[in-house]
């Protein structure tokens, strides 16, 4: 019988995995945005000394990996397993920093919602009595994610207005058996959903429908309502994804115009930035909920939050063969004091 | 949400997509494109200034804006006039320098033979096998249409 | 006079393939190729003739420019060549600018990087 289930898609933990420490590194552009304040590591240069952008974006996952465990006062012997993912093929960030850190491995691919799918999975471990730490982490590289799925840096294509601008970052967050908070109270995996949108650039609006079906069920289980939460932050369902998830919620009968935000609208000036729809990628949520959010909730600003990120799980090779762009969305309540 | 069918969600979807400013960015592509055009002009008349006939001036104008727009993509420049000018800057044949240079240069270090040599079409092959096959059709119906003559 | 010319028609060629770029979901690719064959049909109906007359280098640069070059030498080719012409005609007298665009590139790979956009 499992008894920690809620509902028909949520788990509420009965021994809430606590935060202990967490990491956030990002490229010059994200240290130029709104949140410059929140992150551990602005890089000045995004190779950050590396040969290739691909080599880079595994280096910043190692020392965000690193980081999150020294700011938890730990070392690498405590952390039982190292959970993560990536955007590139064959998830080659996470694995090259995973042979780097040396623990056992669970390499994901959620493409953008790897960051709370990564802690979904850890906090199941460690509520279950698996583990006593572990660490989830992602990343993502502008330039490394345009050659995959775009075009090469130097082709001269304009970028459509509905396009997300690929976040260059790493985040890490270290889960405990023991701690003070915030906590990981209740998880709701999501489920695919795909309506057919074949526009890769247009992400946003291929993931609000994972996003609105995930924050339903959400809500349908614990039977919270949206004003129970502080704070509600999707991962990059960017301008044209945050405002059908608002309109369609509004049409269910829940009220999010007060507290909803994503984190690819915080991230970036959009307009000074030119990153039109917002920002995306997997660091995208990540080091928003590893800075940001993380950080204010140690201040006491929020004390509980719903954090969903967002994930579009086609490949360039499904894109070339026309076939739509399958959505997901996790979500995860986070709370400074576990009821 | 649950009682949309695919269709009527695109259909949706399409509405929350800002248009975009069509004529800001006709305007742009306008402007950078027939300025890429009257760069080719004073090519053209230089060319003949130096006493070239027609045909050397036609491939030697081509070369010469093709080695522009090679310079200018590998001093990184010429992704900001495609971001700025859009069609303005791909459809001259600078633009088609630029689709070989670029992944040429991205792709350097997957190595020379299967990075630079391999990926230089990536964009610019569909136009050689398009072009010369659509060319050689027109040859051949040419000579189907005249050998009754 | 012809610097004006060349302007006005070649800026025009490249708006009426803004305007498809913008309103549809076709890449610059797309544009491209398309652009190239209609250049190729025209060049064969003699319609892109005068234009290239009329516009010189804002109806050469562009890439239907490039279609018009093609056909124009194909049907040279093969009235002068047979079938031997009509195949090999577009790919010489174009061989200039592709071999260009081949060293070219190659070239500038050696001694550049992509850089970041910001």
């Amino acid at each position: 019988m499992a008894v920690k289930r809620i509902g028909k898609q949520t788990i509420k933990f009965h021994n809430p995995p606590s935060i202990i420490g967490t990491s956030s590194i990002v490229g010059p552009k994200e240290g130029d945005g709104p949140l410059r304040g929140y992150f551990d590591i602005v890089l000045e240069d995004d190779t950050w000394g590396q040969k290739s952008f691909e080599k880079a974006e595994a280096k910043m996952q190692e020392e965000a990996i690193k980081l999150a465990i020294k700011n938890a006062n730990l070392s690498v012997d405590n952390i039982q397993f190292l959970i993560s993912g990536d955007l590139l093929n064959q998830i080659i960030s996470s694995s090259y920093t995973a042979r780097q850190i040396g623990i056992p491995y669970f390499g994901l691919y959620g493409a953008c919602s790897t960051m709370t799918e990564s802690l979904c999975i850890g906090a199941m471990i460690i509520d279950g009595g698996f583990a006593d730490n572990v660490v989830c982490a992602t990343s993502s590289h502008f330039s490394s994610a345009e050659r995959q799925f775009r075009f090469p840096l130097e082709y001269g294509a304009q970028r459509k207005f509905s396009s997300q601008w690929t976040v260059t970052g790493a985040g890490a967050t270290v889960l405990s058996a023991n701690g003070n908070g915030p906590y990981i109270t209740y998880i709701t995996p999501g489920r695919i959903k795909d309506y057919g949108v074949t526009d890769a650039s247009n992400m946003g609006g291929a993931m609000a429908p994972a996003a609105i079906d995930t924050l339903l069920q959400h809500f349908e289980d614990t039977g919270f309502t949206p004003q129970d939460y502080d704070l509600i932050v999707s991962g990059d369902l960017g301008l044209i994804g945050r405002r059908i998830v608002i309109d369609m919620m509004k049409k269910k009968g829940y009220d999010l115009s007060e507290n909803y935000t994503d984190c690819g609208i915080k991230i970036f000036d959009v307009v000074e930035q030119d990153t039109h729809a917002g920002g995306s990628g997997c660091a995208c949520s990540a080091v928003v909920l590893n800075g940001y959010i993380y950080k204010e909730m140690k201040k006491g600003t929020f004390n509980r939050v719903l954090v969903m990120s967002t994930g579009a799980l086609h490949s360039p090779i499904s894109t070339l063969q026309g076939e739509s762009v399958p959505g997901i969305a996790h979500a995860i309540t986070l709370e400074n004091l576990p009821r | 949400m649950d009682n949309m069918t695919n269709k009527e969600y695109q259909e949706y979807l399409k509405r929350k997509i800002p248009k975009p400013d069509y004529l800001n960015n006709s305007i742009r592509a306008f402007i950078v494109g027939g300025t890429i055009c009257l760069i080719g002009q004073i090519v053209r008349n230089m060319l003949f200034r130096f006493g070239f006939n027609e045909k050397e001036v036609v491939t030697g104008t081509a070369i010469i804006m093709v080695f522009l727009g090679s310079l200018l993509t590998g001093l990184g420049i010429y992704d900001k006039i495609g971001k700025f000018g859009g069609a303005g800057a791909a459809i001259p044949i600078t633009g088609f320098a630029n689709s070989i240079v670029a992944p040429a240069m991205e792709y350097k270090r997957e190595g020379y033979l299967f990075g630079v040599a391999a990926k230089m079409f990536t964009i610019a092959g569909p136009v050689l096998v398009y072009g010369i096959g659509s060319s050689i059709i027109v040859g051949l119906l040419y000579l189907i249409f005249t050998a009754g003559r | 006079m012809e610097y004006l010319t060349a302007f006005i028609v070649g800026g025009l060629i490249c708006v009426v393939g803004q305007i498809i770029l913008d309103s549809t979901s076709l890449t610059p690719a797309h544009i491209i190729v398309t652009f190239l064959i209609i250049g190729v049909i025209l060049g064969a109906l003699g319609i892109y003739e005068p234009i290239a007359k009329f516009a010189e280098a804002g109806a050469t640069i562009p890439i239907p420019g490039f279609g018009y070059a093609l056909s124009k030498a194909a049907i040279e080719g093969a009235k002068s060549k047979g079938v031997l012409g009509a195949f090999a005609g577009g790919l010489e007298a174009t061989a200039g600018a592709i071999a260009a665009a081949v060293i070219f590139g190659y070239v500038t790979a050696l001694i550049s990087y992509p850089r970041s956009k910001s």
